[in-house]
């Protein structure tokens, strides 16, 4: 089994539509959209859920009025700044509050109790094309990371008992906790970037995280002709730094029709020259040793 | 003051691109502005800018180290612990904290009866200060590589922002979680920038749904327009969400952006659009403050 995880340090560069094309290229595959902040990819695949699970994303401590004296202790021990004391009343503020359960345990009058956040879903189906999971973080819940877990194990499982060779895991922007999580036990990470100043520093800031796992990395560049000199900065940077470039991909207004009509670029037009180049990357991906 | 987060759930739609463009307009006009990067995992603003570094400093948490020879392995701090962020083995007489789980609550120091935890800062990151034609500017939020959350170093750098400046605009992370509204949570209006792809649509959707259970107001900017569908404009007229402006989609616009130039300091049209933005923004917080 293998699995092969889809990032990007910066947003927007292209990676849930490359993706989408991996999972659409040959055999049937796991598909498991990581980037539960914003998922996206079941818009493409439509895929009928088998399986719904409530995820469980942290909680937030809620004052029972009737029995808070206004003391103010849970104020002096809390630093998330989420509680304050406004004409004389205890507030706690829902954004701040980390839900660590310290004011509950240190009220003298028992007064706070926590209450869970339990609006977020993992789900779990099938699509045109073999398996998918996603999750979907409620608006404004937290603990992304450990949504992205229980993806990533649910992901596991599923390719385990319906016998299915590759996942791929598209994972979220950034460098933070639910990009750590989406690459944790994988066994390639691709990376895409864009060729803009913003692409090269964050793909910088990306490529540290994925040494730090040790993990072999496929660079592609997309949009490369945008700006063909930044591209080759790139490209050179990558060589200097012995980082394995898969490919580079045009800018193509066909990528983004085969996402209005809800298609991979690879199902929208296999004939074209981003989806030809699109199966070379992705074969030169698969076939390298881990 | 007014601040302004500038935000899309979807990455990649344009927020730095808008944020740089409507902090230059106003340094151009000579409004005293200043810019935050709250994008801390990934922060790119200043490489747009001729800026002098003016200071920086940690942000840090505090973790807890335990005094072996103080414990008595009786576990309270465990049960305090929300995060799992300590091990202990009572029978092995092992106790262990796992640094990256740790959120840095005090809850285990509450705990322990025993005198048996200290607490140490460790560095998650920076908040770094510019200045701009010896003006202090802007204010970058960096995430360290390897640590879990931006939050508190977003929170600092927000803190930072100098209360003489008129106008702040904070160039917030992507995506609709903590440190998206970190960053909403502290503005007066928020401007989406969206582009009219399913995606786009979708991740909108979704930013708006926290916006409004926040209570910010905000409008929306769609970026690129021409590609894709008209899908986000339709869904925008039903629910009456205003449409602040639109932005072509044009390989011109592209290629100065990925040079890290801005495009207001040569396009006038620009210039003037992203000025008339500001004060329509302006007009709508100063209506909202008075109502």
């Amino acid at each position: 089994m293998t699995q092969i995880a889809v990032i990007s340090g910066k947003g927007g560069t292209g990676k849930s539509s490359i993706a989408a094309a991996f999972a659409t290229l040959n055999g049937k595959v796991v598909v498991a959209d990581c980037d539960v902040d914003a998922a996206n990819l079941y818009l493409l695949f439509n895929p009928i859920h088998e399986e719904e699970i409530v995820y469980i994303s942290g909680s937030k401590a809620v004052i029972n009025y009737s029995l808070c004296t206004g003391c103010g202790i849970c104020e002096s021990y809390c630093r998330f700044d989420a509680i304050s004391i406004i004409d004389k009343k205890v507030v706690i503020s829902e954004i701040s509050c980390d839900g660590c359960f310290l004011c509950s345990h240190i009220c003298p009058e028992k007064a706070i109790t926590m209450v869970r956040n339990d609006k977020s879903r993992m789900y779990s189906g099938s699509f045109r094309n073999g398996k998918m999971v996603y999750g979907r973080l409620a608006p404004g819940e937290e603990n992304s990371g450990k949504l992205v877990n229980m993806v990533r194990e649910k992901a596991k499982e599923v390719a385990k008992i319906n016998n299915l060779d590759t996942t791929i895991l598209d994972g979220p922007p950034g460098i933070g906790c639910p990009v750590i999580s989406t690459i944790t036990g994988v066994d390639k990470v691709v990376i895409v970037t864009e060729p803009t100043i913003s692409g090269l520093h964050d793909l910088q800031r990306t490529i540290e995280i994925v040494k730090k796992f040790s993990l072999p990395a496929f660079v592609v560049i997309n949009k490369y002709n945008l700006n063909s000199s930044m591209s080759n900065q790139i490209e050179k940077w990558c060589t200097q730094n012995e980082i394995t470039i898969a490919g580079k991909l045009p800018f193509d207004k066909q990528m983004t029709e085969a996402m209005v009509q809800l298609k991979s670029i690879t199902e929208f037009n296999p004939y074209l020259e981003i989806s030809n180049k699109i199966k070379v990357i992705w074969k030169k991906i698969l076939n390298q040793k881990k | 003051m007014i601040k302004i987060a500038i935000a899309s759930g979807k990455g990649g739609t344009g927020k730095t691109f808008v944020a740089t463009n409507i902090f230059h307009t106003l340094v151009k006009n000579q409004i005293d502005a200043a810019l935050v990067d709250c994008d801390a995992e990934a922060p790119n603003s200043v490489a747009f800018f001729q800026t002098k570094q003016a200071s920086a400093f940690k942000v840090t948490q505090l973790v807890p180290v335990i005094d072996t020879n103080a414990c008595t392995f009786c576990g309270k701090c465990q049960e305090y612990c929300n995060y799992n962020a300590i091990f202990i083995l009572p029978p092995m007489k092992i106790i262990n904290v796992i640094e990256d789980l740790c959120h840095g609550c005090g809850a285990c120091s509450v705990a322990c009866k025993y005198d048996a935890i200290i607490e140490k800062p460790v560095s998650l990151g920076m908040v770094n200060l510019y200045s701009i034609n010896g003006k202090p500017a802007l204010i970058e939020a960096r995430m360290n590589i390897g640590v879990m959350s931006p939050v508190p170093i977003i929170k600092e750098a927000i803190k930072q922002i100098n209360g003489q400046a008129e106008i702040a605009i904070l160039d917030s992370p992507p995506g609709t979680s903590c440190p998206f509204i970190q960053t909403v949570s502290a503005s007066d209006y928020v401007i989406l920038v969206t582009e009219p792809t399913p995606f786009g649509l979708s991740d909108l959707k979704q930013s708006i749904d926290t916006l409004i259970k926040i209570g910010i107001p905000y409008g929306v900017i769609i970026n690129r327009a021409g590609i894709g569908n008209f899908a986000v404009y339709d869904w925008l007229k039903e629910n009456n969400i205003p449409l602040l402006m639109e932005i072509p989609f044009d390989e011109e616009i592209a290629h100065i952006y990925s040079e890290g130039r801005i495009l207001t300091e040569d396009n006038v049209n620009y210039r003037n659009q992203f000025l008339n933005l500001i004060k329509k923004i302006n007009h709508i917080i100063k209506n909202q403050k008075y109502v």
